[in-house]
């Protein structure tokens, strides 16, 4: 799965890992990781791996490698410019990165300090010092020049020696190279670089020894400032961003989408008012909206038994059309027993259950750890950003009806996401992919990657909408709980006990026999449409819980935890909407995820400026 | 205000009928649609259109050009502002309010109306009203706010009000506990202070203003806001920033830098940097300032970070700047050398405005003025000598064709950033050889002092000579360029008639320019340059005078007779003797140093000993006898010396009673310095194989000077002890 968070042992070379007993340099590897993950978030280390060492195959003869791959020494003759010997990175400079930097510390000058810094790209001849040939690009020691892809250099800066600490810094977004000596920006050195340049040293002459400063160690220089300036440009740009030409299209184009958005997740008072006070005409009949509102509500908090029957009720064919749909709202409704919160196994434990059935009654926080856990796939989950952010840009404003903000929050927090998202769209990506190849197209299918880990079937792609559905259920809680008669109140959300399907003898018994007719259910399927290997292993979890003695602190039991209902919920509100010919996906959620796919196109493409224009940015 | 500029340029004006204007004002502006396609900028919160224009003035926000031009067409107006004034005389005070408050809609943004107020005398009124206590709260908020609407208008308006005591009245009116009405007069007072023409000094009149002013600081953030920008246009002297100091500023203003409002932040920050300029004291206490548990050159460090508003990033660098120069932060701090001094290269760059440019590049010359260190940082970092060089290239022809507007705005700084380059230059190569070479190497470097040199801007002419002045401190320059260049030609036209701080700098360069070895000097010297030193040696000012009789000092060295004789001719014995007894120790080295090249080389000694010996050992008894420091008497002795190398002026010394005791006197002093210098002149008295030797020998052995030397035989400083040997050997031979 490509969207595992990255564990960064699994990237390690394999060199290091002989070493990997040795706990100073596990700590050393630590820091490592994390100096990178920091520096270079948008990075996707699966795709393009971070230099992390000098390749000990990518190097000429005369140079010697050790102390994990980061010294460099010369051991060759060093007479004539002849014995000129570099060494590559492992990896080339991801454009992803933005701005990459790392640095040299010249632990000796040796004979005649004839060192070379820079850059170049795969293939470039070993036998040269960096700068003298094509594609390849370095600052030179002895003489303090510059040499741009040419034998001759320019003067550029000082000369470096023995205990000096130099910089390389090339900047993603614009294609050029500058240096710094001991934490001193030296400036632009280089400007048109190709993209895939590897991190390079060279060395002439005999004692010549340099040490390489990946992010094993803090840099000598306040990269991080440069970057922040380059952050807050992107970002700028990103917000000056022309919009619409005509008047009131870029207005009404994000009014619909936030109507769309708040109608698809049944935030039906909202979407009233909001419908009302921007002249748009509801798409969906509001009883419709209240109905799968209720729905939702049946799901997240547990009642799968209610959830199925009213759905059946209200959209009668919906589930016989759906089997497999019907099947994971069976299996969610087998794994609530187990909790204890199933409506059936309810009335017959005859008490309310205290086990971790309910949804809190206000909304819940958004960087509770299941969401921090799911954050780190990257953009995949999509509408849960939404809700994360509480602040309002000066030119939103703008783009909403006089004095509307300030009443409806929400509606204008998405509305943020909108412009956002559709400027994103426009902004870089659109420049970039009309130089880009042809291949790409501009309409990205959002990835069908999960929160769950171990779904990664088409019908369970809505997955990552899910995390948006439990905000919107509190929302609506709040919205209008009393008139659907839904009392979620009596359930409390404190953990007191968690005994298996509340605790209750007759419960047990009654979910056993539902997990038989689950059983019999999934044979019936298998039979009738052939193997699902994902209704298989969906049913193999969740007979699973039935192993421990304690379900909830079970390798499976994540699959207990409230969060699980909102894939379950967010599935069924789809299904419910096409039954109505309305998109399956909120058109704003599609933008979200579009945008983020466009990002990670823009790395692939070699446009820097992915790195500071990260959707998460804009929607804390 | 923009909104003149418009009027000037922009509108061709259209009588409106006056009833149609009436009409307009009753409605209180909330007439808008009168102007179809007027985009009023659209506010949070926005209440009406009126509140807008107020916030447009506050310069909240910008409105469109068409907003400008359509004001300006409606407020054409003259006829009905005597009406204003009229109903500010009303008997009823509800008229009176309701009038006020029409007259704030009329003058907002209509400096023609504003104007036409001040002349029809609405401000002594207003501000009766103000002050008058039967007032209704309401009604003296408005005039303050009607005055400050004045007040925004142009120059002339603000001398208007300062003229009608505005100042004492509003700070008067901060007495009042409403804070409504503290925040109008504080609104008003700021814009009035912020003006260049209203005199600072007003501020500081009654003491009591100052401590009030401070207490209000923590009423609003608005207050906060107003103080903080009145303070920071206000610190103008050591005197002003004594008094803020004295009366808590640091303590005050610092928790404000962390204010949630961003101009509050940037005012504080400003307080910050002027009061800390050249303020040793001020500085010190702000190294020990803690703001929320972090040390105040931390919070400024934060506020120089690359995604911080450039103004922000400055003038942090400039607090810091200002408290390193003050002695308070060490020029290696880190926060020093890795982020004032790159954050202060950055404002240099061609990415940067040429307004902070400026800033940025006269900061950076004073942070780095002293130290060698930060020089050669900077010489390196991103390329700042031939960025500088950009500096030059103002108006660019570019911009003279392309845009008139951008030409204009070019010629405005072009001056200031070739003064601020000139500086930089001059910090930058106050040192280091290396960086002196590399900035004469930049492109047209010495033309462009050349040509900076006899600029119409004083401030480039000084700028330009201080740098000339710091680069003519390489030999290899003045041996180089500086003659490539004939850089004596615009110096010495600059030395005609100039303004004492550039006769300073240029006369500086000129002793450089004179030193033996560079080949300017036989042109200065053709050019007349003597008579010009010479009346430099009477001015008032001591550093004139100590460069004028350096240049002098200079050109005698080893200069023929005839340069020498002109020299004394020029200067006259009386000016001589005078600067023999200038109070300035400086001048009077250099006169003795004059005195000791002229009088070398044995002819040169006796021609001008027979001339004016008898002043020159009048002068030389009385320096030996006077209080003066031991570098002054050594330089005497050495002189007399000199003397003693004559062949006829040797006997100006034999002949005269005091002087051998003089010297036995100081061949016997406890500085070695002073006893090798007497010794020398000795030795010249007795040395053979010179006429009268025997004589002068004998004279002298009775005296007991030999006794002396043979004592100083055994001295135990080498040199001493040899040149004792020396003069001992004469008697032997």
């Amino acid at each position: 799965m490509a969207s595992q968070p990255s564990d960064p042992n699994k990237t390690t070379p394999k060199s290091q890992q002989l070493f990997s007993c040795d706990l100073a340099l596990s700590e050393q590897e630590k820091e490592l990781n994390q100096r990178l993950r920091s520096l270079y978030p948008a990075v996707n280390e699966q795709e393009t791996p971070l230099p992390r060492s000098w390749s000990p195959k990518d190097k000429f003869s005369y140079i010697g490698l050790s102390q994990n791959n980061l010294r460099v020494h010369y051991k060759g003759h060093g007479k004539t410019p002849k014995d000129a010997a570099s060494v590559r990175a492992t990896h080339p400079i991801p454009a992803a990165c933005g701005v990459y930097y790392f640095e040299v510390k010249i632990i000796s000058k040796g004979r005649d300090g004839y060192m070379g810094i820079g850059l170049s790209a795969q293939g470039v001849n070993m036998n040269r010092l960096p700068g003298w040939d094509k594609h390849s690009y370095g600052y030179h020691g002895d003489d303090g020049h510059s040499f741009c892809s040419s034998g001759t250099g320019q003067p550029y800066g000082p000369t470096f020696t023995t205990g000096d600490v130099i910089g390389c810094c090339v900047n993603l977004i614009n294609n050029t190279c500058f240096y710094t000596k001991n934490g001193h920006s030296l400036g632009i050195a280089f400007t048109d670089l190709p993209p895939n340049l590897y991190p390079t040293v060279g060395l002439q002459t005999p004692g010549e020894v340099v040490d390489a400063n990946f992010g094993q160690h803090p840099f000598v220089f306040d990269i991080e400032d440069y970057m922040r300036e380059w952050r807050t440009k992107i970002q700028a740009q990103i917000d000056r961003f022309p919009i619409g030409e005509r008047e009131g299209e870029w207005q009404a184009m994000i009014q619909k989408m936030v109507a769309s958005y708040l109608v698809h997740h049944s935030y039906c008072a909202t979407a009233e008012a909001f419908a009302k006070s921007t002249d748009q005409a509801v798409h969906e009949e509001l009883a419709s909206i209240k109905n799968r509102q209720k729905i939702q509500k049946l799901v997240l908090s547990g009642r799968m038994g209610e959830a199925i029957e009213t759905t059946q009720q209200l959209y009668p064919s919906l589930l016989e059309r759906n089997p497999d749909l019907l099947f994971m709202l069976k299996v969610r409704q087998f794994i609530e027993m187990v909790n204890g919160t199933d409506s059936e196994v309810r009335c017959l434990g005859g008490r309310s259950p205290k086990s971790q059935d309910s949804y809190p009654g206000s909304p819940r926080l958004f960087n509770s750890p299941v969401h921090k856990a799911s954050s780190s796939q990257t953009y995949q989950t999509s509408t849960y950003y939404i809700h994360k952010f509480f602040f309002l840009p000066a030119w939103v404003k703008k783009t909403l009806p006089e004095g509307y903000y300030k009443k409806r929050d929400k509606t204008t927090q998405v509305s943020i996401t909108v412009s956002f998202v559709l400027k994103l769209i426009g902004t870089p990506v659109l420049t970039q992919l009309s130089t880009g190849p042809k291949k790409y197209r501009f309409l990205v299918p959002i990835p069908s990657h999960c929160t769950a880990q171990n779904n990664t079937e088409v019908e369970m792609e809505v997955d990552h909408f899910s995390n948006g559905v439990s905000e919107s259920s509190s929302n609506g809680f709040l919205n209008g709980s009393s008139t659907h008669g839904i009392d979620l109140e009596e359930l409390d959300s404190a953990q007191s006990k968690r005994q298996l399907c509340g605790g209750s003898q007759a419960a047990i018994e009654r979910m056993i026999q539902f997990g038989r007719e689950l059983q019999s259910m999934s044979e019936n399927l298998r039979r009738e449409r052939g193997k699902n290997s994902a209704n298989k292993k969906m049913l193999k979890d969740a007979f699973s819980l039935l192993a421990y003695s304690d379900p909830w602190s079970s390798p499976v039991g994540y699959q207990l935890d409230s969060i699980q209902r909102e894939p379950v919920c967010s599935t069924l509100n789809s299904a419910i909407l096409e039954t109505h010919n309305l998109p399956k996906q909120p058109p704003l959620a599609l933008a979200v995820g579009q945008a983020a796919q466009c990002l990670s196109l823009m790395a692939r493409t070699g446009s820097g400026s992915c790195a500071f224009a990260s959707v998460d940015d804009y929607l804390h | 205000m923009c909104v003149c500029n418009v009027l000037k340029h922009e509108v061709t004006f259209i009588a409106v009928p006056n009833d149609c204007i009436d009409a307009l004002v009753c409605l209180g502006w909330k007439s808008f649609p009168l102007f179809p396609g007027l985009k009023l900028p659209s506010l949070p919160g926005q209440v009406d259109e009126l509140q807008c224009l107020r916030r447009w003035e506050a310069g909240l926000c910008s409105p469109s050009r068409d907003f400008h031009r359509q004001l300006a067409t409606v407020r054409e107006v003259t006829a009905t502002s005597r009406h204003y004034v009229d109903r500010l005389f009303d008997p009823d005070p509800q008229n009176v309010l309701q009038g006020v408050i029409d007259m704030k809609n009329a003058v907002i943004g209509n400096n023609k109306q504003k104007a036409n107020l001040i002349v029809l005398g609405a401000v002594p009124r207003l501000l009766y009203l103000l002050q008058q206590s039967s007032s209704s709260l309401e009604l003296r908020t408005e005039c303050a706010v009607v005055l400050g609407s004045l007040a925004m208008g142009t120059e002339n308006n603000i001398k208007s009000l300062v003229d009608c005591h505005i100042i004492p009245a509003l700070l008067q009116g901060l007495l009042c506990s409403d804070l409504i009405f503290i925040e109008a007069c504080l609104r008003c007072l700021r814009t009035i202070f912020i003006s260049p023409v209203t005199p600072v000094q007003l501020l500081y009149t009654d003491p009591t203003v100052i401590p009030h002013i401070m207490s209000l600081l923590s009423r609003s953030q608005h207050t906060q806001e107003y103080i903080t920008q009145i303070f920071a246009h206000c610190c103008k002297t050591p005197e002003h920033q004594m008094v803020l100091f004295n009366h808590g500023a640091i303590q005050n203003i610092a928790p404000l830098l962390i204010s949630p409002s961003y101009k509050v932040r940037m005012q504080a920050l400003k307080c910050f940097s002027v009061l800390a300029y050249e303020n040793a004291q001020v500085s010190m206490t702000l190294v020990n300032v803690l703001v929320d548990g972090e040390q105040l050159s931390q919070v400024f460090a934060r506020m120089m970070q690359r995604d911080k508003p450039i103004e922000m990033q400055l003038t942090a660098a400039k607090c810091l700047t200002y408290m390193c120069r003050a002695g308070a932060i060490r020029t290696d701090d880190n926060c020093i050398i890795l982020k004032t001094l790159p954050c202060l290269v950055r404002m240099c760059s061609k990415e940067r405005l040429l307004e902070e440019r400026v800033e940025g590049a006269e900061t950076l010359a004073f942070l780095m003025e002293p130290d060698i260190e930060l020089q050669r940082i900077a010489s390196v970092t991103d390329h700042l000598v031939s960025m500088l060089a950009d500096y030059f290239k103002y108006p660019s022809s570019v911009s003279a064709i392309t845009d008139i507007k951008r030409l204009d705005h070019d010629l405005k700084h072009a001056h200031e950033l070739r003064q601020a380059a000139f500086k930089l230059y001059a910090s930058l190569g106050s040192n280091d050889e290396d960086i002196r070479k590399k900035i004469t190497e930049t492109e047209n470097m010495m033309d462009r002092i050349v040509s900076g040199l006899s600029e119409s801007s004083i401030k480039v002419r000084l700028a330009a000579v201080r740098c000339l002045h710091s680069l003519s401190r390489s030999v290899q320059q003045l041996r180089t360029s500086f003659h490539d260049h004939a850089v004596w030609k615009p110096l010495m036209k600059l030395l005609q008639n100039a303004p004492d701080e550039v006769l300073v700098m240029a006369s500086s360069t000129l002793c450089n320019l004179l030193l033996e070895f560079s080949p300017s000097k036989e042109p200065i010297l053709e050019s007349g340059v003597i008579e010009l030193l010479c009346s430099l040696t009477q001015s008032d000012s001591p550093a004139l005078r100590v460069n004028g009789i350096w240049a002098l000092m200079n050109m005698a060295f080893q200069a023929d007779q005839k340069v020498k004789v002109e020299i004394v001719r020029a200067l006259g014995t009386e000016q001589l003797f005078r600067l023999l007894s200038d109070p300035d120790t400086n001048v009077l080295m250099k006169t003795l140093g004059l005195l000791r090249n002229l009088l070398s080389t044995r002819p040169h000694i006796d021609q001008i000993m027979s001339s004016h010996g008898k002043q020159i050992m009048q002068a030389v008894t009385l320096i030996l006898e006077g209080e003066h420091s031991i570098e002054v008497k050594e330089q005497t002795l050495c002189i007399l010396a000199n003397i003693a190398d004559g062949n006829t002026a040797k006997e100006l010394i034999m002949t005269n009673d005091d002087m051998p005791q003089k010297i036995k006197y100081y061949m016997g002093h406890s500085n070695v310095k002073l006893q090798l210098a007497a010794t020398f002149c000795i030795s010249n008295l007795i040395w053979n194989e010179e006429d009268g030797s025997q004589e002068r020998q004998d004279k002298l052995r009775e005296m007991g000077f030999v006794d002396i030397l043979h004592k100083l035989t055994q001295a135990s400083d080498p040199s001493l002890c040899d040149r004792a040997k020396t003069a001992m050997q004469q008697y032997l031979a």
